[in-house]
């Protein structure tokens, strides 16, 4: 039955890589996750008959876990299908914290078994090992709990700064290190006591929790990235105590390609990781910022159709904006009618546009979009002098020219996308409000920028009746 | 001798494994980073069969719960992972044809 098992988990193993491989390039993406779920399904029914399992047969669990796997399978089959779109960062979120639970579980049913009685007692070494896979599974579940509540913007959690309070890296760094030092005595000790790791647990979710609910929603994505790293080594970690070469292979892989995105997405916005997590937007912005004059000037959606019907290029920035309103549909079926009309349209996305790098690339794919028209930033950046009109849909700190000249300003170094640099600016907005860095945007006030006011799905059923009168 | 490759091997298999992570998502445009953190966030549902034998092994009724609990939590995972993972990347066409 070994064999069985480790061939398959093999099989499982190159399945997954190959699965991420082909996930890697849009055109055969599609397949890729097909692949990895083709070896998901594989691992899990052999390991109904694991020999650890088989050694000693429990009916009573065989039960319990199909009926663990029905539940758990069914309502996050059902959460993931009925999901919105926009919803989609928080839903990766709350499936990770769930991994990072599993986990943590897996940890806790390894510490409290009592070895006693057995010949095999697990070495030290192993349970240091289990230890460190709870504590960091634990805070990924409680903080990826958290970000899901953020980003579903639930009361409780809406309030950023009410979670900041003086002294709180401190006690912070004090939970952990409690976590740590009663984790290494649980290890250390063989203690299979409940009362112990019942405290070690709860200071390892409290740390999670702690270390995510100060920070804002605009930095979730990064925040995300890392307790998706976190759960793959937590279940790197539990798959060296079980002796399980799929999770350790599975979980390193997820472990080191997770710590990479993360690095890469506090890059786009020119922060480190660290900088993320122990400070906050409210507390960067030293001096005064730059005072912006100018003043705003609307206009309606039928002219600002005009003015891009009669342009030859026109380069539209999608931001959160357009995925609160739902406007991606109502934004490509006016695209369409401007390619009609021998306009060249494209899409440029800033790496942090939305609440997660991509999740605009989702939203347009989403709407029907093809991707050859949907550009990054680098590869797009200069072709903003050459365009008629640049149209801002709900986006304002990725297009703020400050983050380029005023040292002042919280996003000062951050790189942006150069609307500023197009004959016509047209930014569709809400309201007057800030940005999520809280910050006024000196472009909104420049003399070759029109604002147009209103709910963004709206502006662009308004937009397309404007093309559409002119016949 | 067999002690030593046995010690060893673990820390080859991190060594490789962790080189082949960073190197599938090096090289990625950056509009499939949303797409790939959710099909790395699935990949790592293979939890579930670590949790599937830590129940399978339960004997007191506290290790059965935590263990059903892990079951639970892996499965959702695992699943929600794999949906949303595949809701997103559905949506992936080119301009080039094949409409739905």
């Amino acid at each position: 039955m070994g064999y069985l098992i480790e061939t398959v988990y093999f099989l499982t193993a190159a399945l997954f890589i190959l699965g991420l491989k082909r996930m890697s390039h849009p055109t055969t993406a599609r397949s890729g996750i097909v692949w990895a779920g083709y070896g998901m399904v594989l691992a899990t029914l052999v390991s109904f008959v694991h020999p650890q399992i088989t050694a000693h047969i429990i009916p009573a669990n065989y039960v319990l876990m199909v009926i663990a796997i029905a539940i758990g399978g069914a309502i996050a089959w059902y959460g993931a299908k009925k999901v919105a779109m926009t919803a989609m960062p928080q839903m990766i979120a709350i499936y990770n914290g769930m991994g990072g639970g599993a986990a943590a579980a897996i940890a806790a049913v390894e510490l409290l078994k009592d070895h006693g009685s057995h010949a095999a007692a697990p070495a030290t070494s192993v349970l240091i090992m289990a230890v460190a896979g709870a504590l960091i599974g634990a805070v990924s579940f409680s903080g990826s709990v958290v970000a899901f509540g953020k980003l579903q913007e639930l009361k409780f959690f809406k309030d950023d700064a009410k979670f900041r309070f003086s002294g709180q890296q401190k006690v912070n760094m004090v939970i952990f290190a409690s976590a740590v030092l009663l984790g290494l005595v649980v290890a250390v000790s063989h203690s299979t006591s409940g009362g112990l790791i019942s405290v070690f647990f709860l200071l390892a979710l409290a740390f999670g929790a702690m270390m995510a609910l100060p920070i804002g929603g605009a930095d979730m994505p990064v925040v995300i990235s890392l307790f998706n790293a976190f759960t793959g080594l937590a279940v790197a970690l539990e798959g060296f105590v079980l002796g399980n070469s799929a999770m350790i292979i599975a979980g390193i892989i997820v472990g080191s390609s997770g710590t990479l995105l993360t690095l890469m997405m506090a890059k786009a916005m020119n922060r480190s990781v660290s900088n993320v997590l122990f400070s906050n937007w409210a507390a960067l912005g030293s001096g005064e910022a730059q005072a912006v004059t100018g003043s705003l000037k609307p206009m309606e959606p039928p002219d600002a159709a005009i003015q891009m019907a009669y342009a030859s290029k026109v380069i539209i920035v999608p931001g959160y904006g357009m995925a609160v309103a739902q406007a991606q549909h109502k934004i490509w079926e006016m695209c369409k009618l401007l390619i009609e009309r021998d306009v060249v349209v494209k899409f440029a996305i800033h790496p942090v546009a939305g609440r997660m790098p991509g999740h605009m690339n989702v939203l347009l794919a989403e709407a029907g979009v093809p991707y050859d028209l949907i550009f990054d930033m680098d590869e797009i950046n200069e072709e903003f002098s050459t365009a008629d009109v640049a149209l801002v849909i709900g986006a304002n700190d990725v297009v703020n020219p400050a983050a380029r000249t005023d040292k002042s300003s919280p996003i000062y170094g951050m790189p942006i996308l150069n609307v500023d640099h197009a004959k016509n600016v047209q930014v569709i907005k809400r309201g007057k409000g800030v940005g999520f860095a809280g910050i006024e945007n000196a472009l909104f006030f420049a003399d070759n920028t029109r604002m147009v006011y209103g709910d963004a799905q709206k502006v662009a059923a308004g937009m397309i009746q404007g093309i559409k009168d002119l016949g | 001798m067999e002690a030593v490759v046995a010690f060893f091997s673990p820390i080859y298999i991190l060594m490789l494994a962790g080189i082949l992570g960073y190197e599938i998502i090096g090289k990625v445009p950056v509009i499939l980073h949303t797409p790939l953190m959710s099909g790395t966030n699935f990949v790592h549902g293979i939890v579930l069969v670590g949790a599937m034998v830590a129940l399978g092994q339960a004997v007191t009724p506290l290790e059965q719960a935590i263990g059903f609990l892990g079951v639970l939590l892996g499965a959702g995972n695992a699943v929600g992972g794999y949906f949303v993972t595949e809701r997103m990347l559905e949506m992936f066409k080119s301009s080039k044809g094949q409409e739905k």
